[in-house]
């Protein structure tokens, strides 16, 4: 695919601004939909686009849209800017050099669930993307795009820049939600759903950068065109975000499913140093490793969880054969256990356990039962807590015990990590 | 109604019902430590999960809403092996302090744990995360962080009840705990509460804390004396002395809570000026006296053709009150008031606490007593009283010191029922010990005209005698009809009065009842 439809700035310089994004067809699709299209018509254009969510569990879109209560006339739009998945930083692109689209997108996505007040809540640490979204918005408020009245239609938009509270929890949909109202972001025992009971308890439909950024190329080129990129179970473009020992890394702009192995290969040149490949995370932090063999897969969300692991946020991380995978495991480890929100007993308990017993196999003091110990924590740390952070952090754990045992093993015989000295491993403890 | 089985049982349950409480209804416990009736779901512990047919995960109880048709599966392998490991993660930074824990012997981890878990530590001792002890966080309470399983009772407790929101959590992950907001302390008068619903031992209360060892307790269900709300407690006691009250669930009046000054009034009843025993005035002397005698010179003092009032307090029961009106009035002719006294400025508020001091201020005008004591004192300053009986009342409430003096002269005789020393035994020439509240049968009625029973926990103190049997021991020897218990009584009061019709004292027990009609009935 060579043209680029949600990184459009790569190809036009100073899209950021309003004056170019309009003279490069901006607003033309709000434009025209909100004079002369119905909201139920949207959803439905939506749901025929095949578009799935990109925020990670690929959700159908338009299908979201449709939870909304008919009865409830206040409701609201909440995108999901917090992008904190170890390895990702697609909607950072967006955000900060295409921000018209995602507002344009919002004004169609607003018309479709017929709500007024839209919130981005981006992430705290994006002080420079909340900036740009901030003159974004203004921009398009003095351009009559955003706010009252848009086009002389009658159609409402306030939009809020929100910034987030600088925890990766805040980017679960109902974690959001609470630190959004001011409060600790603790994720919502479920149900019900954010579409039922969600900012002030009023419906409310939470959706990522990328998935929203697909709106508007939808309704500008139809639910067909857009069903023609990629697989038909998961159309449409992709961001993939690929980060570690690979050439060229960086965001790339593919077709949905693209070729793990053709990505990392073809589009980022393959491995530095004529380094061979050992394993690939291919959708952030929080999904099961592949292992070098494992990579001939599609990039899409079914093709991967029939190879065993999740599409994620797309966040494709790289490690050659050089990669100590007991010392990656406890990075890992250590997010989650800084990151758990510590509501749910597993979680809260779990992510801590668990690093402890990554840091016995790394600095040694371990067991000899830990390698099998990380597994039944693991084990009972899934599918048993509020959110999905709990199995965020057990997922890689098992695949990583699994995939690279003999790894583990021998930290355990050798009392640590056989690679290094004791010297360096005590320093790396505080790095 | 939707009927569902849970574990092989058909159980039928309203609308609304989780399934926590429709296994209850079964008499199946699913453990929770987070769920608590009173609150609103957190469903953080996840500790009652359970197993639901043609749902693929675990489902927490207590946000799971009973439907039709639903199967449910508290003790199935899966069940028990995810209950074993929410306790194992509970355990992995617990400090297990129990043999110096007030909580120990109440502690919900450390009953399910035996339930549930016994399994041999895998956490070594030395990697646990250390976290604040024995911080002082109010007046009331004492905090271990350690020992805090997080569930977020006290939170949710001080942010939708008292809406006072005191205590937050700071930080994540596992090092996340219980601390006060920067400012305040945990200081609002229902500050006690929060170590009631405390699963562990992490918040424990200030009062109770190293007195006994809670197995050593008897507990007793009562009713609070410390208002006109009436609060249904549990009064707590071992070998005649109370320990504390707890909280006794009663929706009609005080949900699971009660106030901080509630929960302390019960060392009023016991302890230093208790009176012991019957004595009379010799000189400026008291000379103790056996209780046959006492009861000899009493009815003497009533005796022949005197002019007779008596005054009774609103601390009393409803059967000290009838007979006592009884007595004085039907068979003596007297005059007789009710006295209802609280300090100036006292406190009240809108969720539970009453400004009238008084546990039975109503059921003093639900027996037709008026509530103006002073009238009789008038009457006595004047002269036209020979014989005053003061029954739980304290003179300075009603009149000045120069008063009591001068009653004194006035006075032919003047005879003290009491439960302890006060001014009032200035002028007394009989005083006759009574038994409290917490020690005998009886009923009072709360602001809401509901009337309510109390629990005898313990002997009475000393050589005091119970108020009703002392009053119908009296009363039969000036030639009434006595009653052998404080049911008896209670049945003549349902008999003379429309509004205790159809009312016993033994159908009262656990959550009383509201009397009948709009008014009080007197027959
Ligand atoms: C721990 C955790 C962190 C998450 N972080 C993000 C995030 O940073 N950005 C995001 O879009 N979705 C994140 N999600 C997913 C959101 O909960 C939600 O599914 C998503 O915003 C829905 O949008 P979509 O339907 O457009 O994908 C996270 C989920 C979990 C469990
Ligand atoms: S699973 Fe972890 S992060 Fe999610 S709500 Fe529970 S404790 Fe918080
Ligand atoms: S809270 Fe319970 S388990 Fe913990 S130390 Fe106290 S009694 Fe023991
Ligand atoms: S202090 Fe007690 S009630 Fe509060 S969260 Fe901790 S365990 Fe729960
Ligand atoms: S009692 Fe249900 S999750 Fe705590």
């Amino acid at each position: 695919m060579s043209e680029k439809i949600l990184l459009r700035h790569e190809d036009v310089a100073n899209l950021r601004e309003l004056d170019v994004y309009v003279s490069d067809g901006g607003y033309a699709t709000a434009l025209r939909v909100l004079k002369e299209r119905e909201p139920e018509d949207i959803i439905e254009e939506v749901k025929a686009s095949g578009l799935r969510g990109r925020g990670g569990a690929g959700f159908p879109t338009g299908m979201k849209w449709g939870f909304l209560p008919k009865d409830n006339p206040l409701r609201y739009l909440c995108v999901n800017a917090d992008e904190s998945e170890p390895g990702t930083f697609k909607d950072r692109q967006i955000l900060e050099h295409n921000p018209h689209l995602l507002l344009e997108s919002m004004v169609l996505a607003a018309y479709a669930i017929k709500c007024h007040k839209a919130y981005i809540y981006i992430r705290g640490e994006f002080a420079q993307g909340a900036k740009i979204l901030e003159e974004a918005v203004r921009e398009a408020v003095a351009g009559g795009h955003l706010g009252e009245d848009i086009y002389g239609t009658g159609f409402d938009l306030d939009v809020v820049v929100h910034r987030g509270a600088g925890a990766y929890i805040c980017g679960e949909e109902t974690g959001l939600i609470e630190s959004l109202e001011g409060k600790r972001a603790y994720p919502r025992v479920k149900p019900p759903f954010p579409a039922v009971y969600g900012v002030f308890g009023a419906p409310t439909i939470v959706n990522n950068v990328e998935t929203l950024c697909c709106v508007r190329p939808i309704l500008e080129r139809g639910a067909q065109w857009f069903k023609t990129i990629g697989p038909e179970k998961s159309p449409g473009p992709k961001l993939y975000c690929v980060s570690g020992h690979v050439e060229r890394p960086g965001v790339y702009e593919l077709p949905m499913g693209t070729n793990l192995r053709e990505l990392i290969y073809d589009h980022c040149g393959g491995i530095p140093g004529g380094k061979k490949l050992k394993a690939v995370i291919p959708g952030g932090s929080s999904v099961p490793i592949f292992t070098a063999d494992e990579i001939d897969v599609n990039m899409d969300f079914d093709s991967i969880a029939a190879a065993g692991s999740l599409l994620g946020s797309c966040g494709t991380i790289v490690m050659n054969e050089d990669t100590c995978m007991v010392r990656a495991l406890r990075i890992i480890a250590r997010f989650y256990r800084h990151e758990s929100c510590g509501q749910c007993t597993p979680c809260r308990e779990g992510t801590g356990w668990l690093e402890r017993l990554m840091i016995g196999l790394e600095d040694g003091g371990a067991n000899d039962r830990d390698v099998d110990l990380l597994m039944q924590v693991a084990d009972n740390m899934m599918g048993n807590t509020v959110c999905v952070l709990a199995d965020a952090a057990a997922m890689p754990t098992k695949s990583f015990v699994t995939k690279f045992r003999s790894e583990f093993e021998e930290h355990l015989q050798h009392g640590g990590c056989p690679q290094r000295s004791a010297e360096a491993m005590r320093a790396s403890a505080h790095a | 109604m939707p009927k569902l089985e849970i574990d092989g049982q058909e159980v039928e349950v309203a609308n609304g019902t989780n399934l926590v409480q429709a296994a209850e209804q079964l008499g199946t416990e699913v453990p929770h430590y987070c769920y608590h009736p009173g609150l609103p779901v957190a469903g953080n512990c996840r500790m009652c999960l359970v197993e639901i047919e043609k749902m693929p995960k675990l489902q927490i109880a207590c946000n799971t809403r009973a439907n039709e048709g639903m199967v449910v599966h508290t003790k199935s392998d899966r069940v028990l092996r995810a209950r074993e490991s929410v306790l194992e993660f509970l355990l992995v930074n617990h400090p297990i302090d129990c043999p110096i824990c007030d909580q120990a012997g109440e502690c919900k981890l450390q009953d399910y744990y035996m339930d549930h878990d016994r399994q041999e530590s895998r956490i070594p001792l030395e990697s646990k995360v250390s976290k604040g002890k024995a911080i002082d966080i109010g007046p009331m309470i004492m905090l271990d962080q350690e020992r805090c399983i997080l569930c977020t009772r006290c939170t949710r407790f001080l942010d939708e009840v008292t809406g006072t929101s005191e205590l937050g959590i700071f930080e994540r992950g596992n090092h996340c705990q219980i601390d006060l907001f920067p400012g305040v302390m945990l200081d609002n008068p229902y500050s006690g509460n929060v170590a009631d619903i405390c699963p562990v031992g992490a918040l424990t209360n200030k009062d109770f804390r190293f007195r006994t060892r809670v197995w050593y307790l008897e507990s007793t269900p009562s009713v609070c004396p410390g208002c006109a709300t009436g609060c249904n407690i549990d009064i707590h006691h071992r070998s005649g002395e109370v320990f504390r009250y707890r909280p006794r669930h009663n929706p009609d009046v005080n949900s699971y809570w009660m106030c901080d000054e509630g929960r302390l009034s019960y060392k009023r009843y016991q302890g230093e000026g208790r009176l012991l025993q019957p004595v009379q005035r010799a000189g400026e002397d008291w000379q103790p006296i056996a209780w046959d005698a006492a009861v000899g010179r009493f009815v003497d003092v009533l005796k022949g053709d005197k002019r007779i009032a008596g005054v009774i307090s609103a601390q009393s029961s409803n059967e000290e009150i009838f007979l006592f009106d009884q007595l004085v009035r039907e068979q003596l002719s007297g005059q007789v008031a009710g006295h209802s006294w609280s300090p100036e400025g006292a406190s009240s508020d809108e969720l539970l606490i009453d400004g009238d001091k008084n546990p039975n201020t109503a059921g003093l005008t639900e027996l037709g007593l008026t509530l103006d004591a002073r009238k009789i004192i008038d009457s006595a300053l004047a002269g036209e009283i020979d014989t005053l009986v003061l029954y739980g009342t304290d003179l300075t409430q009603v009149c000045t010191v120069e008063e009591i003096a001068e009653l004194g002269d006035k006075l032919d005789a003047a005879i003290v029922l009491d439960l302890r020393y006060g001014p009032s035994l200035e002028i007394a020439d009989l005083v006759l010990p009574i038994a409290s509240y917490a020690e005998i049968e009886g009923s009072f009625i709360n602001r809401q005209r509901r009337c309510q029973v109390l629990g005898r926990s313990m002997e009475p103190t000393g050589h005091s005698w119970p108020g009703w049997q002392l009053l119908t021991k009296v009363a039969g020897s000036l030639g009434a009809p006595s009653h052998d218990s404080a049911s008896a009584v209670f049945e003549r009061i349902a008999d003379k009065h429309a509004a205790f019709r159809g009312l016993t004292l033994a159908g009262l027990a656990g959550l009383g009842a509201p009397l009948g009609g709009a008014t009080s009935g007197d027959g």
